[in-house]
């Protein structure tokens, strides 16, 4: 059996969720080389309503594109947190943002429940850098891609002239489950 | 040029199969889930001396690139399911007059605005039998991301030899997923262009086929001359009522792909050499099968699997061949059972047709899969 790696990112339509799993396919993908696949659910809505996005990350072939058995969920609404927590393998990891998810789920996995869109608007001055600085905690918590990757990636993805405040944005992520 | 590496999706892919087809023309009206076709070549075609033309809607655009393809250029439209249903008129009007063109439907379920952004492969019969009458049609449904490019260029290709429109059928998975992709430098690909007439135009009749059946194709503005109807025609490409010629010319239409199936019709066999259960799959649905297929393979089940990649013509042939020689063949469809339908009338009874489908939005999980074969061990 190979290395299969499932991440789901979850909220609302605007919160960049789409954005990150590109970030982390490609860093996985073409950076580490290793396979990766990122697919998305959305409704017709452009901002607002729920939101998804998938990464599978392997070092075989990825048939099937979608998260089975998740190994870490980002939650940056309640209702995602509600959702998706059921879904999450047994030991898995469950990232938060505690500015929305006030009861954060319980169960067999290790939640983080952080103020990270919080900290994009305090620290980084830009609220909507939070899918970054989540970004950075995923990284951290997750350990399935390099650093370099993940920033090489942020860099060939976010607008020009956004590369350095977004790759602030990631640090702060990564130091708030330090 | 090399080869590139890229994290791509479905969408994209089938844009640049295009470009390096040498479609220089594109006009479309965007929906979701195929607009990012549309975003992406209103940049690229200009960038390699083509044009990009956002029509006022869909019917309008189909008429445009069977226009441009007249004037000798590759072209393609790009839609999804409501945008299709418009299509179908020029479609049909495409097969008639023989022009070639690639259709592109990123399906959604329906009916009507149905479910914009959710996967679903419901218009498996609408693009074999959307327009009326009796009428030639190639579709292509890839797989992956990599296949997308890949039978786009063949779908230039066949349109272009055949001169008939062929159309490419994505899953919103297919279309919208993000995969490392190398795609083969443009000057590796084997491109077909149409067959031009080698007589002078004074002699030249539009509607008169040697052996290939396909006639010859004189592109307007290289001083050619001749008439393009939707209504049945006789060589010269004005209307006839004479009967003889109605019959020869409308029957050389029906039957041109039949010599050409073995070329046409592509699918690819996984662990089907000693499978005594069978899957009959196409677009992402068969990458859940697959993913079940070798899960079962795990636990001693000898499953395996045919994956449809040329869906019209049918591969019905194989299809017979496959049902003589495995008691099931699990049809998993995200729509009401489509292709099962012509499963079961390529099997003849040989083996149990077992549909799985699914019309809620959510794509086919491979649990299920791998319970009904299972099931039926």
């Amino acid at each position: 059996m190979s290395f299969r790696y499932e991440i789901r990112l979850s909220g609302a339509g605007g919160q960049g969720l789409i954005l990150v799993g590109k970030i982390i396919a490609e860093a996985a993908a073409i950076y580490d080389d290793k396979n990766a696949t990122q697919s998305q659910s959305y409704g017709p809505e452009a901002r607002g309503g729920a939101s998804r996005s998938e990464v599978i990350i392997s070092d075989g072939d990825i048939d099937y594109p979608k998260a089975t058995d998740i190994d870490l969920l980002l939650a940056m609404t309640q209702e995602a947190a509600d959702k998706y927590a059921g879904e999450v393998k047994s030991g898995g990891i469950i990232v938060a943002d505690s500015d929305f998810v006030k009861s954060p789920p319980e169960g067999d996995f290790a939640v983080h429940c952080l103020p990270i869109t919080q900290i994009a608007e305090e620290k980084v001055g830009k609220k909507i850098t939070a899918n970054l600085v989540a970004l950075g905690m995923i990284h951290k918590l997750s350990g399935v891609i390099s650093e370099e990757s993940v920033i090489n990636a942020i860099r060939a993805r976010v607008p020009r002239g956004t590369e350095e405040v977004n790759i602030q944005a990631f640090k702060y992520g990564q130091d708030l489950v330090d | 040029m090399k080869a590139r590496t890229f994290m791509m999706q479905g969408n994209q892919a089938v844009a640049e199969g295009a470009i390096d087809a040498g479609c220089r023309f594109f006009a479309g009206y965007p929906i979701t889930p195929s607009s990012e076709i549309a975003e992406y070549l209103s940049g690229r075609l200009p960038e390699v001396g083509g044009r990009f033309m956002q029509m006022e809607d869909e019917i309008a655009a189909m008429g445009a690139v069977i226009g441009a393809s007249l004037g000798g250029m590759k072209s393609m439209t790009a839609t999804s399911g409501p945008g299709f249903s418009l299509k179908q008129e020029n479609i049909g009007f495409a097969s008639m007059t023989e022009v070639p063109v690639v259709i592109v439907n990123v399906m959604r379920g329906g009916p009507s605005t149905g479910l914009p952004t959710m996967p679903s492969q419901a218009d498996v019969m609408q693009a074999r039998w959307g327009t009326h009458g009796d009428h030639p049609i190639i579709v292509l449904a890839p797989g992956g991301v990599r296949e997308a490019y890949d039978l786009t260029v063949q779908a230039f290709n066949m349109s272009e030899e055949y001169r008939v429109p062929v159309i490419l059928l994505l899953d919103e998975i297919v279309g919208h997923v993000h995969e490392k992709v190398t795609l083969p430098a443009p000057d590796e690909l084997v491109i077909i262009d149409r067959k031009k007439p080698t007589v002078p135009p004074e002699e030249y009749l539009p509607y008169v086929a040697d052996e290939t059946l396909v006639p010859p194709m004189a592109n307007f503005g290289e001083g050619y001359r001749y008439h393009v109807t939707g209504l049945v025609h006789d060589e010269t490409g004005f209307p006839t009522n004479v009967t003889e010629e109605i019959e020869a010319q409308l029957m050389r239409l029906n039957t041109k792909l039949d010599r050409y199936e073995d070329e046409i019709i592509q699918f690819e066999e996984t662990l089907t050499e000693d499978a005594k259960i069978g899957v009959v799959a196409y677009g992402s649905t068969a990458r859940s099968a697959r993913s079940a297929l070798l899960r079962a393979r795990d636990e001693d089940i000898s499953a395996g699997m045919i994956r449809l990649q040329t869906i019209w013509p049918f591969p019905t042939d194989r299809i017979r061949e496959f049902a003589r020689q495995v008691s099931h063949i699990v049809v998993p469809e995200l729509n009401l059972g489509q292709i099962a339908h012509e499963v079961e009338h390529a099997a003849r009874g040989e083996a149990e047709v077992v549909r799985i489908n699914r019309i809620s939005g959510e794509p086919i999980h491979p649990d299920e899969i791998l319970a009904a074969i299972k099931e039926y061990w």
